[in-house]
Parts: C-alpha cells; structure tokens; sequence
C-alpha cells in the first residue's frame, strides 16, 4: 500500500479537538475542587457543571496492548476522554457521575491501582535504566516498583503530611526532577574510568572531551593522541563518557545509588528547593535493592511521624535542622556528605548553635 | 522468537505496583524486538550493567531532532535490538487525548516498533520506545500524515509542556494550554533543526504550585502570577474550620510572609505583604482566590547537574502578560536565544552562561532593568563593575 504524503513542521495537534465536552464548556471557568477518595476528585465550574477524575498509577513504559485496554475503559465511561499528568499518571475523565462507581470496579477487577491524589505519594517521576539509556548506573523501573510495592499504602490509602515526590535518575544527568524532589534516588559512579586509548584517537573528539570535564581532570595525552584522567580529581560524573563512549565509566562493581532528599519544586510556604545528600552510596542489588528501600522507607516514615502538617520533607528539615534528620532516621554522616564541588561555601555551618 | 528466561524481572511482577516487566511481556508476546528488549534486560539485571550504545546520527528526512539513536551492545545475543530507536512524538498541551487518536497511534507504532512506550517521556513528548532505521521514514509520513509531529531532541528547542491549567484547575494566571500550543508552532524550525549549542526547554505552569516542575526542569520557566487582591469568602473560611482545618496552626503560622491573621471570627490578609506563595489560596480552596491582573514571572536557567552543578531558574521578568497571540513573549525568547547564540560555548546551557557571564549583559540584552525582585539578596562582596554610562545615567552629580 502506497504510503500517505507526509507533512513537516506542522507541530502537534491543537489540544481542543482531545478536551472532553464539559472541559470545553467551561475552560478557564472552574470554580473548585474536592478531593473525595485518594483516586478520585471533582472540579466543579461556576456554571456548576462537574468534572469527575480518577487517577490510575502507571509504570510509564506501557506496551501498546495496556493502552488499548484503557482506551476500551474510556469508551464505556469516559466518552472516549483519556489524559496523562505530569507525573505520568492516567487520568480518566469522567462527566456524568453516574459512571464513576462501575468505571472504579471495572478498573479495580482489571488490577488497576487508584490513588495518588492529595497529601501522599503520586507516581514516581523516573528515567530510562537498563531497559533503554546508554549512560545508565542503575535501573530505574526496577528501583521504582521495588520501592513503591513497598510503599503502596501511601500511594492508595495512607495520609502523609504533606504531598511526597520520589524520583529515580539513573545517573547524574538526572532526566527527571531529582534534584528537587522530595525523596530521590540517584545512580553513581565511584569509579575512575579506564581510557581505551586506541579507540579514543579513533572516535572522539579531544577537545570536547576534556572540556567536558567539570573538575579540568583531564589532560591530553598527545602520545597516544588520546586524554589521561588525574585520578585525584575525577569525580566519576560520567560526563567524559557521554562524549566519548571509549571511556565506558559503566562498572558492575563500581555503580550504585544515592539517596537525596528536601527537594521541591512548587513555591508554597517557601521557595523551590533542591534535594540535599542523604546517603550517598548503596551497592546495586537487583531486582529488589532492599537495603536502599529499607533507608527509603525509614525516611519517609520518620518524616510521616516528625513532620507538621502541610510541611515537605524539606520544610521539616529545615525546622529540624539536619543533625536531628541524620539522628531522626539514623543515617551515617560520612565525608561525602560534606560539599567538596561547587557550593562548600554555602553549606557548611558558621554558628554553634546546633542540636545534640 | 527466543523464548529468554528472566528468573530476576520476573520477580519485578510480582507486588502490587504495575509492572514494568508487565508491559515488556506484553509486547514481546508479537514483538521480536520487545522479545529481546525483555532479554538484554534480564541480562543487565544479571551482570549490573546496561548494554546500550550512544546515540548514532539517524533521523527523518529534513529534521535533525526528534529520533534519538539506540543500538545494543550485544547484537549477537540479542538480535531483534541491533537497533532500538527512540521516537519522540510531540504531545498535545496538558497530555489529552481522544481514544480515537490515541488508538491511531498505537496502531501505526505496532506495525513500525516494538509496541513500548513511555507515557510520557520526562520533557514531555510521547516517546516510542525502539523501532529501525528503515522504519523511520514510512512510521513519519503515517504519522505527519495524521496531525502528529516529531518532538525536540539534541541541541535545539525541546518540546515545551505545560500543565493542564485553565483546562481543569481553579488556579491557573493564564492559558498555559494556548501558550504550549502557540509557542510551539511559532518554533517549529528551531524545535526540529537544532542550531543551538546545547538543549533548551520551556515549561508553562499556571501557578506557583507548578505542576510541571517549570522552575527546576525548564532553560526558561514561564510560572502564572497576579497582581490583585487575594479575595475571601469569609463564610467558606467558616466552613473549612468547621471540616477541621485549625486555620492558626495550618494558615496562619504557616505563612511565609506572616500577612495573615485570624481572630475566630473574620480572616484578614495584608496583601502588600503577600508574595503569592500559593499555600492559603491551595489550602483554603474553597475561601480564597487570586484577583486583579494575571500573568507570569519568566524565569531563567534551571537544570540538572551536569556540568558544574544543578540550578533552579532566576527570576529575568518578574511580569509579563501571557494573552494570544504571546508577542511579547515571542519577541523575549528570541532575544534571549540571541544573546545565547552569540555568547556560548558548545554544550553550554543559558543559566550556565549567565553565570559565566553575568546577569547584566542579559539583562541587558534583553532589555530589562535591574529590580530587586530578580535577587534573594543584593552582593556581599566589594567587586563590582561600573561602566562609564552608568555615570551619566544613574550616578550623577546632582544625586550622588
């Protein structure tokens, strides 16, 4: 079959044409919202005309036959209206209230989770891994369902103080707000990598390589028309190897994951903040890391019991102070927690007014 | 197909969370190359190491972005991945979709890929996950064919989001929905040509709550604001207290600004105190609400770490109105792209550059003048630069 003419640089689709009938109605004229269960709420406009949603947790790499099968469930309930959050959520819309308890049933008789709305854990914002990114230290889905089979209470049901935002970046790059979340995990190097300097001359480019480097630890190495790293400086970011694949800084042995935490990115009470060093390394343990879920959950359930209501895990750090966060959850403090980059100066303490 | 045995993924199906391994299985049920996606996988999982090689040049014809090059590293082993593409097909503002078209692109992405997806990717297009080079072509004329574009990718404009703003929320200053929309049809060349010397992002958030994370994940982060009052609905106050809100406790104390005070009877704001934080107004939902001129703060340069650490942006203009057709908001970004242009390394983002650089040249560039809400703080130290016009202009004899 001959294919159709294809069209460029006519961008995506005007958003109208997918906005259920009652969105179209009364865009721009919502009135309010109440939060019903922790699946479900409504908008109502000022026309008061209502809007049902019920948000269904979704472990973002969806195979085609999964979206088919949402797609069925939006046809009977949802006049054929579907829509993702920003944190990769389904989102089905619902007009007429009518269809909002056999919409529930049906998705909970297929395994669907609700939840994720309110004072809680929303889906986890994540990377790529090992299942698709060339740069990967870790996995991401497999951390992220290690960690929220073990925390889905709090994504279905459980209160917390406030919203909790997890993220999993799969290296230093972090494609997803890592550093401004509330609980993150990030994936390290702690390896110096070695230089496979036939393949350097080869492939890569000398001077984007070393200026790649955020520590200048890395020198030409003319020679072997190659580079060589000071190992005193290298901070194992990874960078040099995103422009230059023969210095593969991957190591089974080497990589693990940090836990980062007090991030936000909303402005409510105080401003964005970025997500501090909890613990800086654990050994990758697929497919479950249960160690790094355990420190995960002893955070979160310190928090859910220290904290105020309406505070961010930041927020109550920041009332606490982190000498109290690390005797709180019993964390170690080590040398890596101390900032030896970019920003010492900022973070280290210039008063003696601190807690025991 | 290889039937893979994957004793480690298939204890990530197991648990109540939906599985990744779920889907993956799904798909390689008529997929080859999901088949073996789930393989290479389990492998990984085995040796605790990933098997993907750089992105190559591959691509559509005419475009230089929205295709990102993925091979495997172990061909032989794992063949139906020798070539594993992604594609980034640009989303519709606030992540709507009709099941008809939602269907029509699941169909086309079953007969040219491996059936994966992410829904969505982190900037926000919707990404198909690992198709070969000779399916790029016919996949890109089914699917330009039927209203859908590639999404940005390399050094050029990335697919701006938005959240769901007037669509559904009470909040929103403007209409982020139209601002997507419209922005990103006015960049259509810069979004799939890249001619920049790094990656840059645009995120529209109605508000300060910011659902899309505009102020960390965004080069320009465009956050919905007013200018009014904060009206209040002194009975709906009665009737949150009544639900069991301690409005001293939850709203009160809990102001960053302290302009608020409550005596039992009547909720008081001091609003030339407000700084719009959005705490009272999400809390007490139903009894307050922003009034008066709406707009936004565009703010400027948040990322991730690399290369010398992450930034949160830095409010540029602290109001500009967002109204169709965004003129003004157009003229600014191509300004901005400018002084970008001329001034940067290869690989250097904007907030990377402002550092280098300074804010003033920006600043200037940009035609904006310096205001103390673009700082948390004036300088602490004595190093400053004057230039000689800001003698006549500003330090003049008659003031100074």
């Amino acid at each position: 079959m001959a294919l159709p003419k294809r069209q460029t640089d006519i961008g995506p689709p005007h958003f109208k044409q997918f906005l259920p009938p009652v969105i179209q109605k009364n865009y721009g004229k919502w009135k309010g919202h109440d939060i019903l269960t922790p699946g479900l709420m409504v908008h109502v406009a000022q026309s008061g005309d209502k809007i049902w949603t019920v948000r269904v947790a979704s472990p973002r790499i969806l195979a085609t036959e999964t979206i088919y099968e949402m797609c069925d469930l939006a046809d009977k309930y949802c006049g054929g209206y579907i829509r993702f959050t920003s944190r990769n959520n389904v989102e089905f819309l619902v007009s007429d209230e009518k269809n909002v308890a056999p919409l529930q049933n049906d998705l909970k008789a297929k395994g669907y989770t609700m939840g994720g709305i309110g004072p809680r854990i929303s889906n986890v914002v994540h990377t790529q891994g090992w299942v698709h990114c060339h740069g990967a230290a870790t996995d991401a889905s497999g951390l992220v369902k290690a960690m929220m089979d073990e925390f889905y209470d709090y994504f279905t049901t459980k209160e917390l103080p406030n919203k909790v935002r997890l993220a999993v970046a799969c290296c230093v790059n972090m494609c997803g707000a890592v550093h401004c979340s509330d609980i993150a995990l990030v994936a390290v190097h702690t390896k110096v990598p070695p230089v496979d300097d036939e393949r350097v001359g080869k492939i890569c480019e000398i001077p984007t390589v070393i200026a790649s480097c955020p520590t200048s630890a890395i020198r030409p190495n003319p020679a072997k028309k190659s580079i060589t790293i000071n190992e005193e400086k290298c901070m194992y970011c990874g960078n040099c190897f995103t422009v230059c694949p023969a210095i593969d800084i991957k190591s089974p042995e080497g990589d693990g994951v940090a836990i980062v935490v007090g991030g936000k990115v909303g402005s409510l009470r105080s401003n964005p903040k970025f997500s501090r060093l909890a613990a800086p390394f654990f050994y990758n343990d697929p497919p479950r890391w249960p160690k790094i879920v355990k420190a995960v959950k002893t955070i979160l359930e310190t928090y859910a019991k220290d904290a105020r209501k309406h505070e961010r895990v930041g927020e109550w750090i920041d009332r606490i102070g982190w000498e109290s966060f690390f005797k709180k959850t019993g964390l170690e403090f080590t040398f890596q927690h101390i900032d030896d980059f970019t920003f010492m100066r900022d973070t280290m303490r210039t008063a003696s007014t601190f807690k025991w | 197909m290889k039937k893979h045995v994957t004793p480690l993924l298939d204890e990530l199906e197991k648990g109540p969370w939906p599985s990744f391994v779920t889907e993956i299985k799904k798909a390689a049920k008529t997929s080859e190359m999901a088949n073996d996606e789930l393989g290479q996988v389990e492998y990984s999982f085995k040796t605790k190491k990933g098997y993907w090689k750089h992105g190559g040049i591959v691509g559509v014809l005419g475009y230089g972005a929205g295709v990102i090059g993925r091979y495997s590293d172990l061909p032989d082993m794992f063949p139906g991945v020798t070539f594993f593409h992604t594609v980034r097909l640009n989303q519709p503002s606030g992540w709507y979709y009709t099941t008809k078209a939602l269907r029509e692109i699941m169909t086309i992405w079953d007969k040219y890929g491996s059936g994966l997806t992410n829904m969505h990717g982190s900037t926000g297009d919707l990404v198909l996950l690992g198709t070969n080079t000779e399916s790029l072509e016919p996949m890109f004329a089914e699917y330009s064919s039927r209203g859908w574009d590639l999404g940005g990718s390399g050094s050029a404009l990335r697919t701006p989001s938005c959240c769901l703003g007037p669509s559904r929320c009470e909040w929103s200053n403007y209409d982020t929905m139209e601002a997507c929309y419209n922005v990103t049809q006015e960049f259509q060349d810069e979004l799939h040509r890249p001619a920049f010397n790094y990656k840059f992002k645009i995120k529209f958030a109605g508000c300060a709550c910011d659902c899309v994370a505009a102020s960390a994940r965004a080069d320009c982060s465009v956050i919905g604001t007013w200018k009014g009052p904060i009206l209040i609905d002194q009975a709906a106050v009665k009737e949150h207290e009544k639900q069991g809100m301690n409005i001293t406790a939850e709203i009160i104390n809990m102001c960053p600004t302290q302009c608020m005070s409550y005596d039992g009877k009547e909720l008081k704001i001091d609003n030339a105190e407000c700084n719009r934080c959005m705490h009272c107004i999400a809390k007490m939902h139903k009894a307050l609400k922003p009034s008066g001129e709406r707009g936004a703060t565009i703010l400027l340069g948040s990322k991730a770490p690399i290369v010398v650490g992450s930034l949160l942006s830095w409010v540029v203009v602290p109001f500009i109105k967002m109204e169709a057709p965004f003129t003004e908001f157009k003229d600014l970004i191509r300004k901005i792209w400018e002084w970008w242009d001329e001034n940067s390394k290869p690989r250097e983002r904007i907030g990377e550059l402002i550092e280098v650089k300074g804010m003033r040249p920006l600043l200037e560039a940009i035609g904006q003048p310096p205001v103390p809400q673009q700082v948390k703080e004036p300088r602490k130290d004595p190093f400053f630069f004057f230039k000689p016009e800001d003698f006549e202009k500003v330090f003049t004899k008659d003031k100074y």
